[in-house]
């Protein structure tokens, strides 16, 4: 069904928002950032490990691994737009005793790509490492470029390990996490000016692990990748009006800390609520609730993620207020279901 | 090693691919039969003329990659693999069963000399670009060999392969498309028209052979132009085949893509077969 024509004159905003660009930033007004946290972070490790290749199907430059194209030339392998091949071809060179780094954007890779990543990399537990920019709603685009079932694909593949993370500072410490882990790994990417948050909180990142960023009574977020910044700054606005939240980050999906989460949603009295940049259905919120119920865990529970529909175009604050995902949606959210 | 150096003739290491196969068919009493004989003479020169390998170290370094983009011709390349010593020979009474080493459909994970895991059609020359780059960059010599079949050619990743392979001027890759012009639901030319071919191919860069896929001198002489001629170019070698070859009433049968055989059309087939046993 097309939407009814937006109305015009009585609801026009004094600044009229535009889609604007592709990647539009993530970042706040005013928000300190880094650039191309990834590409920097897979220079340095590159240096140290001359296994290390990049391979991108025509999105080098937007996905920053032009950065490592820089330093390492003859070790950056251009594709062409060509998703299947690309990753038929980074598990070629991981057979043969490569560490290919394949990005392009995540509706490519999890849509298009899925059955060569599934059968010629996941099946055969290759070590190539699918890096993809544009998670979740971070494009005004449309369903084309809207990675809302990203997390779901990839979480389903056996021998997968999926990875969301949150801001510059998590991008650095991730890579070469993953250098490390032998086997498949699918990373969601933050590129160009990447929001610095979680350095303020004295984290650091693990393969695997979920790590409670500030702790509450009240309620308990259960986050991953830009919810995460975002949760916080709910938190921190919510601590104004007296609820105390805490921020439980996990950016490994699959495999998930199950000892962490199973210990933070056992403690009595809290609302939990998972929110995550990803439709509700496959993603963080059904895993963690998953989980809940195997093993016998049941906190009042809530999910916040993208509605189950193909979302608009359009500004990214429009859009992400529309579908609940911004600060002022998920301290509204929290506050009714405090009442 | 390559067993070329070996007195048994390439015409008897065919026909015994071709029973060994035949035997593994009468285990599950149906199977890619067809095919295995259409391929039989292709498979024998690959891995009895052309191919670098150590039969008791199928992993070895030095080896060249024989990449089975067609999973469901898995029979094919078992019957070559026992028959170059890399699988056991008993083993083929496992074919299909529960637990095998030999499942009906080509898995790295399962098989000793198995390269890749097919049966999803259209994988092998993607991987097999990131094989030939991957050794390229490692100074190494050897070659990579990927099988596949005329209605892959219907699947769009073949042609970016196809694409990619020339533009990265990877003359360590030889291709084999297998041309009996049968796939699944009919004539692999009624679904998509893919000829010409060699005219296609050598306009995207291709080093080109067609021949007779059941001519031993055929296919040996492209091998070996395959492995010398090809000007900086990746090589494709078109084995124009016939299904059921080697047995006249496989030959004529119509719906060959997969076939099923009564228990008494086996003896029948293996007695054919031994009728034309080389020396």
């Amino acid at each position: 069904m097309k939407p009814a024509a937006a109305p015009v004159a009585e609801a026009l905003p004094k600044k009229r928002l535009t889609t604007s660009a592709m990647i539009a930033s993530i970042a706040g007004e005013g928000q300190r950032t880094r650039p191309a946290p990834f590409g920097h972070a897979l220079v340095h490790c590159a240096k140290a490990d001359p296994s290390i290749v990049g391979m991108t199907a025509d999105l080098g430059k937007y996905t920053d691994l032009h950065i490592f194209q820089q330093a390492f030339p003859d070790r950056y392998y251009q594709m062409g737009m060509a998703e299947q091949l690309l990753f038929g071809a980074a598990s070629g060179l991981a057979a043969e005793g490569f560490t290919p780094f394949a990005t392009t954007y995540a509706v490519f890779a999890s849509r298009r790509a899925y059955d060569f990543i599934h059968q010629t990399i996941a099946e055969e537990d290759r070590n190539v490492k699918i890096v993809c920019a544009l998670p979740g709603l971070t494009s005004g685009y449309g369903p084309s470029h809207q990675a809302a079932e990203d997390l779901a694909l990839m979480r389903a593949m056996p021998n997968m390990t999926v990875i969301d993370p949150c801001d510059a500072h998590e991008i650095e410490q991730a890579v070469p996490a993953i250098v490390a882990h032998k086997g498949p790994v699918y990373m969601r990417l933050l590129r160009g000016q990447v929001p610095l948050v979680l350095d303020e909180y004295g984290y650091s990142f693990e393969l695997g692990k979920a790590k409670m960023l500030r702790d509450g009574y009240e309620v308990l977020v259960i986050s991953s990748g830009i919810m995460t910044m975002r949760a916080l700054e709910a938190a921190k606005a919510l601590a104004t009006d007296r609820v105390d939240v805490g921020v439980l980050h996990v950016p490994t999906i699959k495999p998930l800390d199950a000892a962490t989460i199973l210990d933070a949603c056992a403690k009595p009295g809290r609302l939990v609520v998972v929110v995550e940049n990803h439709t509700v259905i496959g993603g963080l919120g059904e895993a963690v609730a998953g989980l809940l119920m195997r093993e016998g865990v049941h906190p009042a529970f809530r999910m916040i993620g993208l509605p189950d529909e193909f979302l608009a175009a359009g500004a990214l604050p429009t859009l992400h207020d529309r579908y609940g995902i911004s600060t002022d949606a998920l301290c509204a959210k929290v506050k009714a279901w405090l009442k | 090693m390559t067993t070329s150096s070996s007195n048994v003739s390439l015409e008897r290491r065919a026909w015994n691919i071709r029973r060994h196969a035949i035997r593994m068919g009468e285990v599950q009493g149906q199977g890619y039969i067809a095919q295995a004989l259409d391929i039989a003479d292709v498979l024998a020169t690959a891995y009895f003329h052309a191919m670098r390998y150590e039969p008791q170290n199928p992993e070895w370094e030095g080896r060249d990659r024989f990449l089975l983009s067609n999973g469901h011709y898995a029979i094919a390349l078992y019957a070559a693999l026992i028959e170059a010593g890399i699988v056991p020979e008993d083993e083929l009474e496992t074919y299909g069963f529960d637990d095998s080493r030999l499942p009906m459909s080509g898995m790295a994970s399962y098989t000793p000399g198995m390269e890749m895991s097919g049966g999803s059609l259209g994988l092998g020359l993607s991987i097999a670009v990131g094989k030939c780059l991957g050794l390229k960059r490692k100074g190494s010599d050897s070659r990579v060999y990927t099988l596949f079949s005329d209605g892959e050619l219907d699947e769009g990743s073949v042609w970016e392969a196809i694409m990619s392979a020339a533009h990265y001027k990877l003359d360590n890759l030889i291709a084999i498309v297998d041309v009996n012009n049968q796939q699944a639901d009919g004539p692999s030319t009624s679904m998509l028209g893919f000829e010409p071919l060699p005219e296609k191919l050598e306009a995207f860069g291709w080093f080109v052979q067609r021949v007779d896929g059941n001519d031993l001198n055929a296919v040996r002489a492209a091998f070996d132009a395959a492995k010398t001629a090809t000007g900086g170019r990746p090589s494709m070698i078109i084995a124009d085949t016939l299904m059921g070859k080697g047995i006249p009433f496989l030959e004529a049968r119509e719906k060959n893509h997969f076939i099923r055989v009564d228990a008494h059309e086996w003896q029948l087939a293996l007695a054919a077969l031994d009728e034309r046993k080389p020396a």
